[in-house]
Parts: structure tokens; C-alpha cells; sequence
């Protein structure tokens, strides 16, 4: 019994010298897992990021099982779906998880996304790490919006209406641009066409190249920490930091626990509530799509109400897709807007504390305000959020360089 | 050969040339892809007159149809609806229709060939969803003087029952008119204009 599980191990450190002489596994593990010195103190907010990437895969393996059933026709694309939701062997259980992981993408990514604001992880020398992960969540929203296109329901079809006209509104060139798009005169089966393909293959090989660079840029400076001092600056005899642990097995074994208990909550809305009470599948999207009737309460997905409040809170076209054209792209800036000396809002003054408190309340209300019916004073109630959402980084600009700070630890205090 | 032999000046220049040209090279091989994105020939073949017969359209009744993919509303209006146009004026943010897109020969408040029938593209000049009609003059969630008019439920634009935009909403211009003419009193035609009319 000894002698053959001795004689197995062998056999598998052979194979293993056998494939290092050839691929560098063993190299690349140790360079990237076990030799990477990650700050001690992580906590919560840096689960969102392996979470994150889960969901990615999770959304390619089940997208592609979705593809060999769905059938991208305008003719034929809402009863496919139907199809896979009735007939299909376990095709509800493929099409739920893919349309919950949707929005889990999104709720893990703006989660990810705050944790910067709170620890300042945009600082130098992580720009780049920050820009690469808005064009992530850009490129996402792209993804999102695509997938939305593709069960031909009415939030599909009006959706679809909606945002290409947004391009519409540049002068001169809108009305070709969206005619470009469509590669029609109309939202029709040249459009459905096209996004699926723009969301099977074109978008998420974009996704895989940024997340490969956000990744190689994040092990190029090694993360931020909720202290956000350099642990790089404290390092022991063997020129290790003191204050870092191993990636692997610490941070492995802790993300796996985090997987266990996002899989336990993500069950959760999977077998119980997969529409979050039409919050991540409307209502009206299972009506298939017609083009002479617009839903007399037409809404984005809650994950882009936030934007499309500030939309609605200016009454002017081109003004209105400026301003939350604008929106989306000023976090892009966020590492040259913050100027503060220090990153973590802990060693920050209260000024911070109560600008970060204002936004994520603006956020959060302009998110909720965007889907509601739209009375004149929520009308009203959006142009304030909206301000607030702006004076944010107006106010960090002016504010961060002479704020307010407490003094710095020398080591990582947990 | 041995690295002093090299002419710098002339590497740099063969590989600023051969950049230029490439780039050039891949600009051209774009455009295909870029092109292949536009409207397919079929697309732009279908764009046939619709010929719509509006002798059973009741006062006060709207009638949707489809043409070139758009939602083309005709709306058969009751005398006291083509009366009250002129009253909703100092709300509008374009009463005499000079921005609006519509045919030369469409002119006035009314804006129709015929007072009694509206024929109008029902895509609000925001971002092309279709409002609904609220015909009925009374306090509205939305506006506490409404004089009936569309209603569109995307961003909040309202227009009156000649499609005019009102003030202070997204939608920046009136309704567009599609060309049309009558072929009789009961038929129309939709995408043709009146014979010696452009």
C-alpha cells in the first residue's frame, strides 16, 4: 500500500518535471500565487474581485449552452427562449443562472468599484489598474445591454429603441450613426442579428483582454490595502514585507469561503426569486416585442438607472445624453481627481466621510428614482442627486489636496 | 554583420514608411466590415406606399400602421379637438410648426392635408418611443391643465393633438409628418404625396 502510493507520487513528480521542462506551471504558479506577497489586513470588500471573475466564467459556460438552443431571428427569438425555459432539459436552470448572474456581475462590480472610493486603490501607482477596470465595467455594460436585446421581449425591443437614439443626439452624424447600428431603418432582425454576435463573441473577447491586463497590472504593484499604506515600505531580513502573507494558501482558501457563501446567497435568488421582483427580469419583457406599442412604464435594468435618472432629470435632448454620457465617463478620472495625500478613508478627514456619504446616497436614490413612474417631484429630486452626483469628483478635485488628514501608521493595523 | 554597419536614419525612415503604408493598407481593408454594418440591400428595397382605408375610423379614434418600420398614427379628430388647437399655443415650444419636419404642404395648426384626420409618425422626436394618447382635457398625473394631446411614457414629452411639443420637455421638436395624400375620401396613402405636391 505504501510502495504503490510512494510509486504514484513519483509518477506525478515526474509528469509534473516533465511539463515544467516545457511549460513553466510550476514557475508561473509560484510567481503569480505563492510568491505574490498580498497586505495581511484584507476584509470584505476584497472579495468582490474573485467573485467577480467566478461570475465571468459562470456567464461564458452557461452562454454558451444557451446558444445551442436560442435562435437569434427576430421571427423566432422570444418563443426560443420560451422554448429553453419550457422544453429544454434543465434549460431554465442555464437561462436563470446566466440572467441572476447578470445582475450579481453588476452588484459584485460596483461593490468592487466602492471599495476603491473607501481605501483609495486608485491612487499611484494603480491608475492604470483603476482605468482597465472601468473599461471593464464598461465594456459590461455593453455586454448587459446586447444580452437584453436578445429575448425580443418589449423591454428588449423599446430598451433597444431607447439607447441607440441616445447616439441620435450627436449633431450631424447622429441620424447615420444610428442607422449604422441598427443596420436598419428600424430595431429589426439586422439588429438582432448583429448583437448577437456583438454579445457571444465580440464583447466578452474584449472582457477576457481587459481582465487579463487589469490582472497583470494589479500584480505589477501587488493590491492596495484597507490602510492603504505601501506594505512594500516595511520589509523583513529575507526582503519579504513584513506585513504580507503568501497569496496562496491565504488568500486562496479565504476566496474559496467567500465563493461558498456568494454561492449560498446566489442559490438563493436563483431557485427562489430569479426576477428579484422584476428587478432583474421585468415584467414586461415577457410580452414579445411589438414594435406599434411602447410599455407604459419603460425602465432600464436597475444596474443602469442610476445613469438613466440623470437622463431623465434634464430636459433637453442633447444636454440629457451629454450630461449622462458624461457621468458614466468621469470615474475614468477618478486617480487624477483625487489628489488626496492619503488613501484610505480611514486616515482621511470628515470632509471625505461626508462627500463618499452624499454620492452613495445619490447613487443609490438616482438608481431608485430611475425606475419610478416620474412625477414632477421626482423629477425635481433627480436634478439634485444629479448635482450631487457631480459635485462629488468637483468637490474631491478641489477638496482632496489640502483636506484634512490623520496621521499614517507604519504597519498595517488590521 | 557587426552593429556599427547599421544606418540608423535610414532604419527609422523604413520603419516610418512601412508603418504609414500598413496603417493605410488596414484602413482600407476596414472599410468593408465598417460598410457591411449599414442597411443590407433589402433593407432599403422595402419602403413600399401604405394604402390605409380610414372610412370605419371613428371621431375621436386612433389608428396605428406600419410604414418603412415606423409607427404611423392617424387620428380621426372631433371638431371640438381641431377647435381647441389654437388654445394649448403659449405652452408649445413650436406652435407654427417652422422647426418641425414635415411636407411643404402641411402647414397651420392642424397640421393635415384634412383638419379631421391627423396623419402623423407616432416615434417621439426624443428617442423614438411611441406616446400614448390621452384625448381627455382634465388634470393629469402629469400636467394639472392637460387639453389632451400624446403622452410619451419613456422621458415625459408631451404633445398635443397635432403632435406640437410642448415646452420644457426632452423631445425637441414636433412630430414628424410623413408624406401622404388621399387616393379618395375614404383612402389613404401613406408615403405618396398629393400629385404635384413635393
Amino acid at each position: 500500500m505504501a510502495k504503490s502510493a510512494s510509486s504514484l507520487s513519483k509518477i506525478a513528480g515526474n509528469t509534473m518535471n516533465w511539463l515544467d521542462d516545457r511549460l513553466p506551471v510550476t514557475s508561473f504558479w509560484n510567481a503569480v500565487m505563492v510568491g505574490y506577497q498580498a497586505p495581511k489586513n484584507f476584509n470584505f470588500w476584497y472579495y468582490m474581485g474573485s467573485l467577480a471573475l467566478l461570475v465571468l466564467v459562470m456567464q461564458v459556460g452557461t452562454g454558451i449552452f444557451l446558444t445551442m438552443w436560442y435562435k437569434p431571428s427576430a421571427a423566432e427569438a422570444f418563443a426560443s427562449v420560451e422554448f429553453i425555459m419550457r422544453d429544454v432539459e434543465w434549460g431554465w436552470l442555464i437561462r436563470y443562472m446566466h440572467t441572476t448572474g447578470a445582475s450579481f456581475f453588476f452588484i459584485l462590480i460596483y461593490l468592487h468599484m466602492f471599495r476603491s472610493f473607501l481605501y483609495g486603490s486608485h491612487q499611484a501607482p494603480r491608475e492604470l489598474l483603476w482605468v482597465f477596470g472601468m473599461f471593464i465595467y464598461l465594456a459590461l455594460m455593453a455586454e448587459a445591454f446586447l444580452g437584453y436585446i436578445l429575448p425580443w421581449g418589449q423591454m428588449s425591443y423599446w430598451g433597444a429603441q431607447v439607447i441607440i437614439n441616445l447616439f441620435g443626439a450627436i449633431p450631424e452624424i447622429g441620424e447615420p450613426l444610428t442607422i449604422w447600428i441598427r443596420g436598419d431603418y428600424f430595431i429589426s432582425d439586422a439588429t438582432l442579428n448583429k448583437f448577437f454576435a456583438l454579445h457571444v463573441i465580440a464583447v466578452p473577447l474584449a472582457i477576457f483582454g481587459l481582465v487579463l491586463l487589469h490582472l497583470v497590472a494589479l500584480r505589477e504593484n501587488g493590491s492596495n490595502n484597507p490602510d492603504g499604506i505601501e506594505i512594500k515600505a516595511n520589509k523583513g531580513p529575507d526582503g519579504t514585507p513584513l506585513d504580507g502573507i503568501p497569496f496562496h494558501p491565504y488568500y486562496t482558501v479565504k476566496d474559496i469561503f467567500g465563493v461558498g457563501m456568494f454561492l449560498i446567497l446566489f442559490s438563493f435568488i436563483l431557485f427562489m426569486w430569479p426576477d428579484a421582483g422584476g428587478l432583474f427580469l421585468e415584467h414586461d419583457n415577457f410580452v414579445p416585442a411589438n414594435s406599434l406599442v411602447t410599455p407604459e412604464h419603460i425602465k432600464p435594468v436597475w444596474y443602469f438607472t442610476p445613469f438613466y435618472a440623470i437622463l431623465k432629470a434634464v430636459p433637453d435632448k442633447l444636454l440629457g445624453v451629454v450630461m449622462m454620457g458624461t457621468s458614466v465617463v468621469i470615474p475614468f478620472f477618478l486617480p487624477w481627481l483625487d489628489r488626496s495625500p492619503v488613501r484610505s478613508i480611514r486616515y482621511r478627514g470628515m470632509w471625505y466621510k461626508v462627500l463618499l456619504t452624499v454620492f452613495t446616497i445619490a447613487f443609490i436614490r438616482l438608481g431608485m428614482l430611475g425606475m419610478a413612474e416620474g412625477t414632477p417631484a421626482q423629477t425635481w429630486e433627480m436634478r439634485i442627486w444629479t448635482l450631487a452626483y457631480f459635485m462629488f469628483f468637483v468637490l474631491l478635485f478641489f477638496m482632496s489636496p489640502g483636506g484634512k488628514t490623520k496621521p499614517l501608521p507604519d504597519r498595517v493595523k488590521g | 554583420m557587426s552593429s556599427d554597419d547599421v544606418n540608423k536614419g535610414r532604419r527609422r525612415f523604413l520603419v516610418a514608411t512601412t508603418s504609414a503604408v500598413g496603417a493605410v493598407g488596414v484602413g482600407f481593408a476596414a472599410v468593408p466590415f465598417i460598410q457591411s454594418w449599414m442597411p443590407s440591400a433589402k433593407a432599403k428595397a422595402v419602403g413600399a406606399p401604405v394604402e390605409v382605408n380610414i372610412g370605419k375610423l371613428k371621431e375621436g379614434q386612433l389608428l396605428k400602421v406600419q410604414w418603412r418600420g415606423q409607427t404611423i398614427g392617424i387620428l380621426h379628430r372631433t371638431e371640438e379637438m381641431v377647435k381647441n388647437l389654437p388654445e394649448v399655443d403659449p405652452v408649445l415650444s413650436d406652435p407654427e410648426s417652422l422647426k418641425a419636419i414635415q411636407p411643404d404642404y402641411i402647414e397651420g395648426e392642424s397640421r393635415a392635408l384634412r383638419p379631421d384626420f391627423l396623419v402623423v409618425n407616432m416615434h417621439c422626436t426624443h428617442l423614438g418611443c411611441v406616446p400614448q394618447m390621452i384625448p381627455q382635457v382634465g388634470p393629469q398625473p402629469f400636467d394639472s391643465g392637460w387639453k389632451g394631446g400624446f403622452y410619451c411614457p419613456c422621458h415625459k414629452s408631451k404633445f398635443d393633438l397635432s403632435g406640437r411639443v410642448y415646452k420644457g420637455v426632452p423631445a425637441p421638436t414636433n412630430l414628424t409628418i410623413p408624406p401622404y395624400s388621399f387616393v379618395d375620401d375614404n383612402t389613404l396613402m401613406i408615403g405618396v404625396s398629393p400629385q404635384g405636391a413635393v
